[in-house]
């Protein structure tokens, strides 16, 4: 398949993939470029160099404790969102259950309502129980968002790995809480790592349900909203986005990095 | 017994997160709204203006059309890159999903925002064409226009389109292409018959990640579409801040998640005949 093309007539697939790149990357790549320029205004033509935005970021305190809320937001809900799906998933692939199609396409719904409507109907629901708007009605509306991602995550892991392993680890002698320790948990772990990533990003960025139900206490996105609002906050706004990407770029290759090396050592054959 | 059990703690949040929220939303569009307290009598004013306004009818069949519109034009680009990546790859197909997941780490408002410094007055485009001599005064029309919203709504959602897509390419069975071209088939003929059929599934689901959210924005609009790309998301959100009506929001949401439900209910039909037809 491999023909070699004269540079005049390159292949199609490629041009193609080389122009759909530069629509993806094009206007994110100024983010990060204005956050250097020296001048208030996210407009050209660019002034100079300066550092002075991210010196800034470091000084707004408001700004850390919106990351600070939306990181522990973040946690939480990815750790309660994967054992929730873990015990679901695990429930779905293992046990019969009558009823199980309907149960499950319920469960599902956050995935096919727009998150406006979710966000109005808890917020009509939370202000009617004369619940007050805290990070607390933030984070179980994430939740809620996060369950479905992680059941599809698990349940694909689970239905992939043979059961009889479970069965043997029970016939060996071990009890059922062991057999999950020693058996389940690690062929599944991958599974659960991808979920805890999956939902941890999902709600770190989540807007529309943090805007609806939160209080004075900002998530970072609802933060961002409001300095796209006011110009004079907006290039440290962008500097702190410039440092989440490169931190998030930083932590996936090292990611990446772990897994690749944990796979060369488990194809070295172990006398 | 004890799947039940472990089924219930997720069961009990979505009863509690979900079901019992859309019955009160559901509820709450037959009530009034009189200053700050809801006047609890039922009453089908809310849906009699929603018929009678034409502006509300307006706006969701427009931002229907925005919609439809993203969710063809991202389909369409996004098709031939998960093609690409699923067949003309051969080594690693990761670092090219991960080229494309890449500038959506980037924070949802801070992407639609780009497309701000994109079409602005003095944003990429205008300072461009100015100083390559094309045009002498910035153009005014880029943005603040349904097509900007278009466009940076097609920009926002694209990887969503490209990960299912590129998933059920991924899953063809190869030797059913070699024997399609060893029956005779052109190559073409046997992308129409064979690969674009068994990749059907994922460009459903592709529309469908695209559509449903995309529906319902009100945060693109309100950043790059100014008064003539307002959606009907912004009505709702409106409705519950400066407007104050939240029965009347409740009850606009109610007929647009009405109109969305039964226009993916053609959808999936349409699709599902049409897949019959080919088998």
């Amino acid at each position: 398949m491999t023909t070699h093309r004269p540079w005049w007539r390159p292949d199609g697939f490629y041009v193609y993939a080389v122009l759909y790149l530069t629509f993806i990357y094009l206007p994110v790549l100024f983010l990060p470029l204005f956050s250097f320029n020296d001048s208030k205004y996210i407009a050209f033509p660019i002034k100079g160099f300066t550092l002075q935005w991210y010196g800034e970021m470091i000084n707004n305190p408001s700004m850390l404790n919106a990351l600070g809320n939306s990181v522990k937001i973040g946690l939480v809900v990815a750790i309660l969102s994967t054992t929730f799906g873990l015990l679901a998933a695990k429930a779905i692939t293992r046990y019969r259950l009558p009823g199980r199609g309907p149960i499950v396409g319920f469960i599902m719904i956050p995935l096919v309502i727009p998150e406006i409507i979710l966000g109005i109907s808890l917020l009509i629901l939370i202000s009617l129980a004369n619940i007050p708007l805290s990070l607390l009605t933030v984070g179980f509306a994430h939740l809620l968002l996060c369950i479905p991602f992680s059941m599809l995550v698990l349940v694909s892991r689970m239905e992939g790995f043979d059961r009889s392993m479970e069965e043997a680890g029970l016939d060996l002698g071990e009890n059922a809480w062991m057999t999950f320790w020693r058996v389940t948990f690690p062929i599944v772990l991958p599974g659960i790592v991808a979920s805890l990533l999956l939902t941890f990003t999902i709600s770190f960025d989540e807007f529309v349900l943090a805007f609806f139900l939160s209080s004075i206490e900002p998530t970072l996105p609802v933060y961002i909203w409001s300095s796209l609002r006011f110009p004079s906050k907006l290039p440290a706004t962008l500097a702190l986005g410039a440092t989440i990407f490169l931190l998030s770029f930083a932590i996936v290759t090292f990611a990446e990095w772990v897994r690749r090396r944990g796979l060369r050592i488990e194809s070295t054959p172990s006398i | 017994m004890r799947g039940y059990t472990m089924l219930s703690p997720t069961f009990i949040a979505m009863v509690l997160g979900l079901a019992m929220p859309l019955v009160v939303l559901f509820t709450l569009s037959f009530w009034l709204q009189e200053y700050l307290d809801f006047i609890r009598t039922f009453s089908f004013a809310n849906y009699f203006e929603f018929f009678h306004k034409p502006i509300y009818r307006k706006l969701l069949l427009k931002s229907i059309r925005i919609s439809g519109i993203v969710t063809i034009a991202t389909v369409l680009l996004a098709y031939p890159m998960a093609y690409f990546i699923a067949f003309r790859i051969k080594k690693n197909k990761l670092v090219w999903l991960i080229l494309i997941t890449v500038p959506f780490w980037t924070s949802y408002l801070l992407r639609v925002f780009a497309w701000k410094i994109m079409l602005g007055y003095n944003g990429v485009i205008n300072s461009g064409l100015i100083s390559l001599g094309f045009i002498s005064e910035p153009l005014a029309f880029l943005l603040y226009n349904p097509t900007s919203v278009v466009i940076t709504l097609a920009h926002a959602w694209a990887a969503f389109a490209i990960l299912p897509i590129y998933v059920s390419l991924e899953k063809i069975d190869r030797s059913l292409l070699e024997a399609a071209r060893d029956l005779g088939e052109s190559a073409w003929m046997t992308f129409l018959r064979v690969t674009l059929p068994l990749s059907l599934p994922g460009v459903i689901a592709a529309s469908l990640l695209v559509f449903i959210p995309t529906v319902g924005d009100y945060v693109t609009p309100s950043l790059v579409g100014g008064p003539r790309g307002i959606m009907i998301g912004n009505v709702i959100q409106s409705m519950f801040g400066e407007s104050q009506n939240w029965p009347m929001g409740a009850a606009i949401s109610v007929m647009s998640m009405f109109t969305v439900a039964v226009i993916i209910s053609l959808f999936l039909w349409g699709t599902h005949s049409s897949r019959k037809r080919i088998a």
